[in-house]
């Protein structure tokens, strides 16, 4: 449209432009929508697939859903929103004089105001012999599931460089289609991340009674070709490689032109950048960690759509904070429930019997933290009093280490909850 | 709109609330059929100790932990009530880990549900609240 036929209304809708098409450009869109029907948005993805959603590859390979159901809102997203979705471009470079982005088709885009919206890449640590694996694979995206796939065979031996959350859900979700699975990491557990060497040692357990087998405090020395040797001499053949090494956020927009970084791209409780006018959101952002008292990278999907949500209502004009992230998990592997949120320091209480293990981290006269295996109902309250940083004084918390319910709150304190509008 | 709320002075603790819930949402026209001899999986949940009890159903929340945390997309808000589509869970309990109110639990498939306050099912209208023999729970505005 040239520009003399643009009229008042028209110049005073906003360009919002989400660099990413994950969870927390969703969030972001959602954020602004609910304040403005007409602001204009781009989205710019990498993947040349609408939204779906990520942490279902291994369930998509598992025959847990399919191609459809994993898509993380309804085909019609876009245009019901009003989003222009740009497939297969990147942005190279945010040009803040000129308020304009070069995008990796050649094309310039003109913003108001970016989220960046970016994700993290996996980390492959330099390891000799890596050209000479033919079958090698990462675990992060749709195209990494659909092209591992391709190989799975049940005689195929695979070896997963990795015991974290990625590495572990692609050994359940593979398991039934192919040979024989092991896993190797440098840490000395499994899940090192968010479980202690105890905990730990309950998952691993379970998880080699279901055929996946173990190399820990060990990583590879060299490949060649299908043989991976081990720092500690020991040597694994294998058909298929997976690496789920770990992941790093991807900062390079922001860094090149000057903005703050450290992990992550870091933000404050509104998700701005130290630039004027770009957010970030989603695993891509360093922001505040209430368990912490900090900034953090929370690589969770909970924290990305919230970020990208706040993000999205900042952006269109209204005035919100996101300052409850805290890092919480929920896992499961072969019908063994895991959960975990908070911080793990203070004094301990725990709850174990059969092969239940629940473990509480009580810190300055709060529930800073806890661990649940086997027994997860209800986790949910526990969550909230870490987030809220519920005074234990106040409420009978003993009463609910063994079985988490509302009764550890006050009546008063349910009447509100239970008989108001909340 | 209209929400499931609590008198927990009035509750009595005697479970009907579950066993009308798990009947509703049974599809199954007798309520023996539906419940006899079986372990059921009721959408709320009486709670409490040896001095109170209460029932606990979503609080369909202004602003749902679980709708923002759904890491499959399975949990939406629509007209005041947020419901699940069971097609696409994959029973991983993230909804579980966020929900403050320890609202959802999974069915007997693993598969998560909750309460759609029975709007869609042949109930019409909460069953737990019409069963309920000393009005703990009404389903009203306020």
């Amino acid at each position: 449209m040239p520009a003399e036929c643009v009229g008042d209304k028209e110049e005073a809708l906003k360009n919002h432009v989400i660099i990413g098409n994950g969870t927390a450009a969703v969030g972001c869109i959602e954020g602004i929508r609910s304040i403005s029907s007409e602001d204009r948005i781009t989205v710019i993805s990498k993947e040349p697939h609408p939204v779906y959603s990520r942490p279902l590859i291994s369930y998509y390979l598992e025959g847990k859903t399919d191609l459809k159901r994993m898509l993380y809102r309804d085909e019609d997203f876009y245009k019901k929103n009003g989003v222009d979705i740009r497939y297969g471009v990147t942005a190279e470079h945010i040009d803040t004089a000129k308020k304009k982005i070069k995008l990796s088709d050649g094309t310039t885009l003109k913003y108001d105001d970016i989220c960046v919206a970016a994700g993290s890449s996996p980390f492959v640590p330099p390891m000799q012999g890596l050209d000479s694996v033919e079958k090698k694979f990462g675990f992060m995206t749709l195209d990494d599931a659909l092209s591992l796939e391709k190989e799975l065979t049940k005689e195929a031996r695979v070896l997963i460089v990795g015991a974290g959350l990625i590495g572990l859900k692609c050994a359940e979700g593979i398991k039934e289609r192919v040979g024989s699975i092991t896993v190797c990491d440098l840490a000395d557990r499994v899940l090192s991340s968010i479980l202690d060497s105890e905990c730990a040692g309950i998952v691993q357990k379970h998880l080699e009674a279901h055929g996946i087998s173990f190399l820990l405090s060990d990583s590879v020395a060299k490949f060649e070709g299908n043989k991976a040797i081990m720092k500690s001499g020991a040597e694994v053949e294998f058909d298929i490689l997976v690496l789920a090494v770990g992941v790093r956020a991807n900062i390079g927009l922001i860094k090149e032109i000057g903005g703050t970084v450290n992990r992550g791209i870091v933000v404050n409780e509104e998700q701005k950048t130290s630039l004027e006018d770009i957010y970030a959101a989603g695993d891509c952002a360093e922001g505040y960690d209430a368990s912490i008292d900090a900034n953090r990278v929370l690589a969770i999907l909970p924290n990305a759509y919230m970020q990208g949500r706040t993000a999205g209502i900042n952006m269109a004009g209204g005035t919100v904070t996101f300052d409850t992230g805290i890092p919480m998990n929920s896992i499961g592997f072969f019908g063994l429930h895991i959960m975990s949120a908070g911080a793990y320091d203070g004094e301990r209480k725990e709850i174990r019997h059969g092969d239940v293990l629940k473990r509480f981290f009580v810190k300055d006269g709060k529930l800073g933290g806890y661990m649940l295996i086997g027994e997860t109902d209800r986790a949910g309250i526990y969550t909230a009093l870490v987030r809220e940083k519920t005074p234990l004084s106040e409420i009978n918390f003993d009463a609910v280490t063994e079985k988490a319910g509302s009764i550890v709150f006050s009546a008063d304190s349910r009447r509100k909850k239970f008989g108001g509008t909340v | 709109m209209k929400r499931v709320y609590v008198n927990e002075e009035w509750c009595l603790g005697c479970h009907l609330c579950e066993y009308n819930c798990a009947w509703a949402n049974s599809g199954i026209k007798e309520m023996s059929d539906a419940l006899k001899g079986r372990k059921i999986y009721p959408r709320i949940h009486v709670e409490g100790d040896d001095k109170i009890t209460f029932a606990v159903s979503c609080r369909h929340c202004e602003d749902p932990m679980c709708v923002k945390s759904c890491i499959a997309g399975a949990i939406r808000k629509e007209d005041g009530v947020v419901r699940i589509n069971r097609e696409k869970c994959v029973g991983c309990l993230t909804c579980v880990l966020v929900c403050p109110y320890g609202a959802l639990t999974p069915a007997e498939d693993g598969i998560m549900q909750k309460c759609e306050l029975c709007l869609t099912n042949s109930c019409g209208e909460p069953a737990c609240v019409k069963g309920c023999p000393n009005h703990a729970i009404v389903y009203e505005e306020r």
